[in-house]
């Protein structure tokens, strides 16, 4: 179980507004978080990867807290160990898609799992600037999964996936879920894109 | 000058003290200058405004006020230069591990602009992606921060190697003109001069010239044009 409560400041073109939010998470579980642009969901996820600290707040995960403003317990990224899938992907222009996986674990059966998933094993030489938008989503998903994380954290993952793709990738991930009893929480704008993957909503922007 | 007439004669000395002085240098600065502008790239404080402050002073700063202060603060006879002789026997004025202090200090924001500018210019996404995978602040610098701004990292390098090459009035200033221990290739150009002996000035003006040149050159065609000048 993930428990969120937290308050952010948020600086936006027509002054300062507030993220407040208040939401469980059970294990495993999978959310489609919505909401208008702006409204503060990838910082929401920032927020709980320990990227950004907001000025009031607890996050505990699994009993253990991450983050607690009253008590100043802030865990650094390091240790909450977050999969995050970035909007912009985040590749490491240096590492190729091979490079990217060793990079996150040394589990070889896993890196090859994960290959197979994404396709890009005919791939695994190039690096960032030699693949498509599609690829290089793909590899940012694959990275996040690569640390096997208990908690991903998805920000818009499948918006430059063709339909075919996204539909043959998320049964993969639905899979993979599963197996390592994920709890995931997924940003997107789009609420069809989901379809069949997520089983929860929460919309974020409606008290701001 | 026999020198002068016989350029198979001519002392090289002081280009190879130059080299020695420029290489020191630049491997020290490298060393010390990476994590500090790792440090300075990473938010604003008025600590780090002074820092950057005081290392982009030789910038603008006279390289004699520089040197004349160097001198006074490593002088044996004042506080400082009298306690390193005293318990360590270092002797900073007049001897080439004062060369490369005074370099180091000198040539400072040439190794530490360009880095600093790079890693301000990286995506944040990228530490934090590394973070997310478990990996320390120094794997991420080490693994993911430093090889993407190889092409500022070695614009730095080379642009320190090659200012210190150049340096006149700070080595002159500490250094003095001892021949075979600070007599590097600049001052050897000024004292050729004085002397009225063109030719071995040129001899010297043309060598580091020569190396200037293929240094700078070498960076552009490494950096496939991409190198930013650092006159725009």
């Amino acid at each position: 179980m993930i428990s969120v409560d937290i308050e952010k400041k948020l600086k936006a073109y027509e002054g300062v507004r507030t993220l407040k939010m208040t939401a469980d998470f059970p294990a495993g579980s999978i959310t489609h978080i919505y909401g208008p642009s702006g409204a503060g969901k990838s910082t929401l996820l920032k927020i709980i990867a320990g990227f950004i600290q907001p000025e009031k707040g607890k996050i505990i995960v699994d009993g253990t807290t991450w983050l607690d403003t009253s008590s100043k317990i802030n865990f650094p990224p390091q240790k909450r160990m977050a999969g995050f899938v970035f909007q912009d992907y985040a590749l490491f222009p240096n590492m190729s898609v091979q490079q990217h996986l060793e990079y996150a674990t040394k589990d070889k059966a896993w890196i090859e799992r994960l290959l197979a998933i994404g396709k890009l094993g005919t791939l695994s030489t190039h690096k960032p600037e030699h693949l498509s938008g599609g690829q290089q989503q793909r590899l940012a998903i694959l990275r996040a999964l690569a640390i096997k994380p208990k908690l991903l954290l998805m920000d818009e993952p499948f918006s430059a996936l063709d339909t075919e793709m996204k539909s043959g990738l998320i049964g993969d991930l639905k899979s993979i879920f599963n197996d390592y009893a994920t709890t995931v929480l997924i940003v997107s704008h789009n609420r069809n894109e989901l379809e069949g993957l997520t089983g929860r909503e929460l919309k974020i922007g409606d008290s701001n | 000058m026999a020198i002068a007439n016989n350029p198979a004669a001519m002392d090289l000395t002081p280009i190879w003290l130059t080299l020695k002085l420029a290489a020191i240098t630049t491997a020290l600065l490298l060393v010390i200058g990476l994590p500090i502008a790792w440090w300075l790239s990473k938010g604003r404080s008025i600590i780090k405004v002074v820092l950057e402050a005081l290392i982009t002073m030789p910038l603008v700063l006279p390289p004699s006020v520089l040197g004349f202060y160097l001198l006074l603060a490593f002088s044996p006879r004042h506080g400082l230069g009298s306690w390193l002789q005293h318990v360590f026997n270092v002797q900073f004025v007049f001897s080439f591990q004062g060369l490369v202090l005074a370099s180091v200090i000198y040539s400072m924001p040439f190794m530490m602009g360009p880095i600093k500018s790079a890693l301000q210019q990286l995506p944040a996404s990228l530490s934090q992606a590394s973070c997310s995978l478990g990996k320390s602040k120094w794997q991420t610098f080490t693994h993911v921060l430093v090889p993407n701004i190889r092409p500022s990292l070695l614009t730095a390098i080379v642009l320190t190697f090659a200012h210190t090459l150049g340096e006149f009035g700070v080595v002159l200033m500490i250094g003095g003109n001892i021949p075979g221990v600070t007599r590097v290739a600049s001052i050897a150009v000024y004292d050729s001069v004085e002397q009225m002996d063109y030719s071995t000035a040129n001899a010297y003006s043309l060598i580091l010239f020569a190396i200037t040149f293929v240094l700078v050159i070498s960076v552009f065609i490494f950096n496939k044009y991409r190198l930013k000048s650092p006159l725009e």
